[in-house]
């Protein structure tokens, strides 16, 4: 890559960020007016994720790490710098890389069947193929048995099983996932993050995962981006000391594991004044 | 750790009603009550219904009797035939008009300010007011039926519409863009399908508003159809007669009312059962 950019971060970069920066507007109360403003919710954010990597975005509430997992998705654009996925900047939602909701996002009127073909019925795919392929999905996420109940027949877990059924349908090379079992109970939590993991291990997919809760970045990730927040800004990047044993079991019984938690927990609290 | 010792039971036999709880059951179901209370009215009615003048009120026989008559002699036909025919191309009017205007006024912020000022201001006025200008620009017969109809039916319609499409949550539209959905996608699969179940409770209301509007408009225009029939049995006294309309017209209503309503329960299970769950 050619030195254009400031500070180009070396990498082969499935996505990268050059001084990513976000504004939202606000209004200060100033005497008697209120006076527009624009808050800095992003301020130069410089990073890298390397293809196949699963990369955790890991900040406390209103650090910016939605905001970015966001203008990555296409999803709002960003005020300054850019951001490109194989080199690409981003300019829109892309088809090869697709969201997991905190809160589902599932369709209530549809089937899970209807919420997981969705992606395909929109790129124009015959019932007979998208159906085809929605099967096997709905087969790798454990809920053959519950392709024609609707989501409000399902329990959390298994709704977010089809969030991310619906998320493999196209194959994506990214998936974007915003605090994905955020709203699950503990159990459930960690039974998705476990099939998450061995689903995510056969799919080879860029996961950007964005979450608060330190155990699951630990869980998951091979790096974690820590946020600090007021700006929001990339405070460190810690490679995941657990990385390479993540997929053979419990991890949260390595002896390391509570090291390695205060440690980030006490990079999180260091942050805030 | 201790461990349980008994089997767990997946399920306990239920007791079985006596045949005195099945009985009693059966006599206190809403069903034998509801239709006890109407056995009941219409009994009472016969009582006093002979005993008063005929000039005043007609006892149910005397309607019956009415009734056979009215339908031998093809009256009662034609009445009915002269309501429904601009009663149904009224109400799919309505619904096309109320559907097509909801949706313009949501979807675009420049129809919306153009039109609303109108749509308040006739919301506002009772339509029968406008009866008598209606009549003057559309006529006495058919067209004149079908727009006072429309007048009377339509804004249920356009102000469920309006709010359905305009309850559509963010996130709701954001699954559409993440997953790169062109703008007539969203709207066909995303917001249309969320906005059917106000729809479907406008177009409910809109019935029975339609209703009114198609007596209304026949007891004010050509003295026809089953609103004509009342105008002119009452102008002769001919009370036992002036009821038969009366109960075609509760019957039809009820009927429509009812398959709306199923229409309704059909197309929106998905969302009473989601507020259910919380």
């Amino acid at each position: 890559m050619a030195a254009v950019a400031p500070t180009p971060p070396a990498s082969d970069g499935m996505v990268v960020y050059e001084n990513v920066s976000k504004f939202f507007p606000v209004r200060v109360r100033l005497g008697r007016k209120d006076q527009p403003e624009l808050m800095v919710a992003l301020d130069r954010i410089n990073a890298c994720v390397n293809k196949g990597e699963l990369i955790t975005l890991l900040g406390p509430s209103g650090c910016g790490k939605t905001t970015l997992l966001r203008l990555t998705a296409g999803l709002i654009e960003a005020d300054e710098g850019r951001i490109t996925i194989q080199g690409m900047p981003v300019t829109g939602p892309r088809k090869d890389g697709c969201m997991v909701f905190q809160n589902f996002g599932l369709l209530p009127w549809r089937t899970v069947m209807g919420n997981v073909e969705f992606p395909l019925e929109l790129d124009g795919v015959s019932e007979r193929d998208r159906r085809a392929t929605a099967r096997e999905f709905i087969d790798l996420v454990g809920l053959s048995a519950f392709a024609d109940h609707f989501p409000h027949e399902l329990s959390g877990g298994m709704q977010q099983r089809v969030g991310i059924a619906r998320a493999l349908m196209r194959k994506p090379i990214l998936i974007f996932m915003d605090e994905p079992f955020g709203a699950l109970d503990a159990q459930t939590r960690e039974q998705l993050q476990e099939d998450f993991l061995k689903i995510w291990s056969l799919t080879k997919a860029t996961v950007i995962f964005v979450t608060h809760s330190i155990d699951e970045a630990l869980l998951l990730s091979d790096r974690i981006f820590v946020f600090s927040t007021g700006p929001g800004r990339i405070r460190a990047v810690v490679s995941s000391p657990l990385a390479a044993e993540r997929l053979d079991g419990d991890i949260r019984t390595h002896p390391e594991f509570s090291t390695w938690r205060a440690e980030l927990r006490q990079m999180l609290r260091s942050d805030s004044p | 750790m201790s461990t349980i010792e008994s089997t767990p039971r997946k399920s306990v036999p239920a007791s079985q009603p006596t045949l005195g709880q099945r009985i009693r059951e059966i006599v206190l179901s809403p069903n034998s009550i509801r239709t006890l209370s109407v056995a009941a009215f219409f009994v009472i009615w016969e009582y006093y219904g002979r005993r008063m003048d005929p000039i005043f009120m007609a006892p149910p026989s005397a309607i019956f009797n009415a009734a056979l008559e009215l339908l031998q002699s093809g009256a009662l036909r034609k009445a009915i035939v002269e309501s429904l025919w601009p009663f149904a191309v009224g109400m799919a009017l309505t619904v096309i008009f109320g559907i097509a205007i909801g949706i313009a006024v949501a979807q675009w912020r420049l129809v919306e300010y153009i039109l609303d000022p109108f749509i308040n201001a006739l919301y506002a006025i009772p339509r029968i007011a406008l009866v008598p200008l209606i009549v003057l620009w559309a006529g006495l017969e058919f067209a004149g039926k079908v727009t006072i109809l429309v007048s009377v039916a339509v804004f249920p319609i356009i102000v469920n519409t309006y709010a359905g499409i305009r309850d559509v949550r963010g996130s709701m539209l954001e699954i559409g863009r993440a997953y790169g959905a062109t703008e007539s996608q969203i709207f066909f699969k995303i917001i249309l399908p969320a906005a059917i179940p106000f729809i479907m409770a406008g177009v409910r209301l809109s019935v029975g508003l339609a209703i009114i509007g198609i007596i209304v408009a026949e007891f004010f225009t050509a003295i026809s159809g089953l609103g004509g029939m009342i105008v002119e049995y009452a102008n002769v006294f001919a009370t036992a007669k002036l009821f038969v309309p009366i109960i075609v017209i509760a019957l039809v209503g009820v009927v429509l009312t009812e398959l709306v309503m199923w229409l309704e329960r059909r197309m929106s299970t998905w969302r009473t059962l989601e507020r259910d769950r919380f």
